[in-house]
């Protein structure tokens, strides 16, 4: 359908063909995904590799007897061609790697197909006739260690690569008498190499407290890791997909289909959350900063900063003080309503699970509203005042300017930050775990509590409360259905980005404001 | 030619009144202004209120749910969360409070981890983001990809893993703990390239062409050139980088592990607040919500300006 045709179309025929577009495009889009972008990627792959080795084959041939030797001392060629820098940090990595290797790293290699042998050993003292406990196999250590050597010899393979590649470049260079010296290196790094300056602390940073504890958590996720299997003491083993299998209540028993039952129930009420948590914030955000931007409004900048004060109170206060504000007996705002005579008896706001479901969402409002409106209302002054002025000569009604300019406007330009705000949504810890703490838990059918081992979950538990409580607050700990929660988040995170990313791609091209 | 005779000028009322002059639209913007002003009145009732009764309640001698404006005044709540040898009836039993909650380390802890945290990660965050935005190498992309695909994961999620790392190296517990913790604020650093390196991608190249023909190099044009063109950027992440460990805690109460000495505001108020539900708790946590307050509130005042300018540039960007 072209865009005249479209264009043509009335109203209500127009959203059918958007709800029809938006439906019909989420298979297209897998399809696409799974059909071309995937195999482009491993083909793309395949030909790296096979070009990498194509290479290495020819700097085998090409190579003299020095660079022939860098195949087993690493920056042999570059010491040799009196490139003496950059050969020296090459030979005490590879050192230093093998070092490790045969220390820990083909140790820890070896042993975690089973994750160690003896968690503990005891031997009865002879001296003293008591038994001493010694501690062998660290499951932990190993996987960590593991984990580490995966990495040091991925690192390791690409120097090692790399530096073959210079000393080919050294070699070809000494054949027309030149040499590259240290002093150039070293000042290429505030040139042309300054990217390695800028990013190397950083980069550090993110692998060893992001990265190697992400790998070893989405590894975590297949083995029963948990408080009952708690290092050094015992062992922990591989399951295979048991935890996602107990997740989704096909692990057999019968608390299997209670902790399916919560799991889905959690899920949905994320999902809601997200939802109103997002577009309430951002709807009514934006009234409020249009209520304050209108023509022949005085005292702007007041209403502005009383809102900015909001903000700018740390939002766990608020939030720890609204907890108690709303409590069902000592709370303040009940006795309020009840001198009133608004109501005849006590509402219990953080207690009974609908309505803590409403007041999380309402808290929510109080607490975000005010960073809407304060966005929106920048950029609703660079909505070009000449568009609303035609409109307003054309006969429209400020309902209609306000649906035709002022909202797609905002939508196009703040479309990113309601994708983003949308994520943080699903991850907005503080504002459930400090309001209600997840409560109130659930109930079964008799209206009696489910307590089998559900990890502390509550009615209003986001995913990443849950996650929270089960590794931090419960007595029974369990780190592998908590990984596999942490994975379903990435998943839910993933999908909801990638189609919102590609919807927002196709209809780019009715981008009028740009 | 001949058509145009026809087409006469339409004299509607609509086309040619002046707004100021008419009589009935000035009522009705004036009925409309005043219906806006009462709606705004409201709402900012609604937002102050809860924190006047939050200053309020931080003066009241105990707490109770009838009273709102408490009768009696007292400086007792501040005074017990720091003097160490002041005792005082807490729920109606003698009590030294600031040695069971030890707030003034807590909110010094949160002090030098903030301090400490806004200077490495600003330069850290603004290192990143200028070699994303300014430096042309091959990973580029693809570590901008990757960047986007571990923020999908729950950041919480690998924190029980780093817990155990820190506590390899030794540094979980006592004064280390909180040089670990300083550590996880900002190993995160180059995952909040996103604004700054927005802003700068809106500096003009020629300014670093115009350094380098005068025979600067890279870093001389990071420091010299881009750094004094970007002070917006710079105190909008140093407000967020300070503000944020104030108000973390997921990470903080993993990092502390039920040790009081190493809380930070965030958990030792929660801490606080759940288990003293009796009448004293209250107007002592409103007290220390005050004062929590107070330092964020003046940064807040004096750098609004720059707030604003990069949330709305942030949201704009992306």
């Amino acid at each position: 359908m072209t865009t005249i045709e479209y264009l043509s179309l009335p109203l209500h025929k127009r959203i059918l063909h958007k709800i029809i577009s938006f439906f019909t495009s989420i298979p297209m889009f897998f399809v696409k995904i799974f059909v071309k972008k995937i195999p482009q990627f491993f083909v793309g792959i395949y030909r790296k590799i096979s070009q990498i080795f194509f290479n290495i084959y020819l700097f085998f041939v090409d190579g003299d007897l020095k660079t022939k030797l860098s195949f087993i001392f690493m920056g042999f060629g570059l010491l040799t061609r009196k490139s003496l820098l950059r050969g020296i940090l090459y030979f005490l990595f590879q050192v230093a790697f093998i070092y490790f290797a045969l220390t820990i790293g083909i140790n820890s290699l070896m042993k975690i197909g089973t994750f160690g042998h003896i968690a503990q050993s005891s031997y009865v003292d002879p001296i003293v006739g008591i038994e001493i406990y010694t501690y062998q196999d660290d499951s932990f250590m190993l996987l960590l260690n593991t984990i580490i050597f995966a990495i040091l010899a991925i690192v390791y393979l690409f120097l090692w690569y790399s530096q073959l590649k210079d000393s080919i470049e050294l070699q070809n260079l000494h054949r027309i008498g030149k040499t590259i010296k240290d002093k150039e290196i070293v000042k290429s790094l505030v040139g042309k190499n300054y990217h390695y300056v800028m990013l190397s602390i950083p980069t550090l940073g993110l692998i060893i407290f992001t990265i190697i504890p992400l790998i070893f958590m989405i590894l975590v996720a297949f083995t029963n890791y948990s408080s009952q299997f708690q290092q050094p003491k015992e062992l922990f083993d591989w399951v295979g997909s048991y935890n996602f299998k107990k997740l989704f209540g096909l692990a057999g028993g019968a608390a299997s289909h209670e902790f399916a039952y919560v799991f889905g129930q959690i899920l949905i009420w994320t999902l809601i959350w997200a939802v109103f948590a997002t577009f309430t914030n951002y709807f009514l955000g934006m009234i409020v900063a249009m209520l304050i931007n209108k023509k022949g409004i005085r005292f702007k900048k007041l209403w502005r900063t009383i809102l900015i004060t909001t903000i700018a109170v740390p939002q766990f206060i608020s939030l720890l003080f609204m907890s108690r504000f709303l409590s069902t007996n000592d709370g303040a705002l009940n006795q309020v309503l009840l001198d009133l005579g608004l109501i005849s008896q006590n509402i219990k706001f953080l207690e009974d699970g609908i309505i803590t479901k409403i007041t999380v969402i309402v808290v929510n409002m109080w607490i975000g509203i005010p960073y809407t409106m304060l966005m929106c209302s920048g950029i609703l002054m660079n909505i070009p005042a000449d568009l609303y002025e035609s409109a307003r000569i054309d006969g429209a009604s400020p309902f209609k300017m306000y649906a035709k300019i002022t909202l797609p406007y905002m939508l196009f330009v703040t479309g990113p930050y309601l994708i983003s705000n949308f994520v943080g949504n699903i991850n907005n810890f503080n504002v459930i775990y400090l309001l209600s703490g997840g409560n109130p838990q659930f109930t079964n059918v008799k209206g009696q509590m489910i307590q089998s081992q559900l990890f502390g979950a509550g009615q209003t538990d986001l995913l990443i409360t849950w996650l929270y409580k089960m590794c931090m607050t419960q007595v029974e700990k369990d780190y592998g259905v908590a990984s596999v929660i942490g994975i379903f988040v990435f998943i839910v995170v993933a999908t909801f980005s990638l189609i919102t990313y590609s919807r927002s791609n196709a209809v780019k091209n009715e981008g009028d404001f740009q | 030619m001949k058509r145009f005779k026809y087409l006469k000028p339409i004299k509607s009322k609509d086309m040619f009144y002046n707004e100021k002059n008419s009589r009935g639209m000035r009522f009705k913007q004036k009925t409309s202004n005043l219906l806006v002003y009462t709606i705004l009145t409201v709402i900012s009732l609604i937002w102050i209120l809860p924190f006047i009764y939050l200053v309020l309640q931080s003066f009241a001698k105990t707490y109770s749910p009838q009273v709102l404006i408490p009768t009696e005044w007292t400086l007792d709540n501040y005074r017990a969360l720091f003097d160490p040898n002041f005792e005082m009836i807490f729920n109606n039993q003698p009590m030294v409070f600031a040695q069971v909650y030890p707030f003034g380390r807590w909110l010094l802890n949160t002090v030098m981890i903030a301090l400490v945290v806004s200077v490495l990660q600003t330069v850290l965050t603004l290192m990143s983001a200028y070699a994303f935005s300014r430096l042309n190498f091959g990973f580029r992309k693809k570590y901008m990809k990757l960047i986007l695909i571990i923020g999908m994961f729950p950041g919480f999620l690998g924190m029980i893993i780093t817990f155990y790392i820190l506590k390899q190296v030794n540094l979980s517990t006592g004064v280390p703990g909180l040089f670990g913790l300083v550590l996880v604020y900002i190993s995160g650093s180059v995952m909040n390239y996103y604004v700054s390196k927005g802003f700068f991608d809106t500096i003009s190249k020629s300014l670093d062409e115009a350094a380098m023909i005068d025979g600067a190099n890279k870093n001389t044009i990071f420091w010299r050139v881009i750094m004094p063109l970007s002070k917006p950027i710079v105190v909008y992440t140093i407000l967020l980088a300070f503000t944020a460990p104030w108000g973390d805690y997921m990470f903080a109460s993993v990092i502390a592990a039920g040790d009081s000495s190493l809380f930070n505001v965030a958990v030792g108020l929660q801490q606080l607040l759940t288990k003293e539900s009796g009448v004293s708790g209250f107007p002592i946590f409103c007290a220390a919500g005050v004062i929590v307050s107070i330092p964020i509130m003046t940064l807040f005042f004096f750098l609004q300006g720059y707030y604003v300018e990069g949330v709305t540039g942030g949201a704009v960007k992306g």
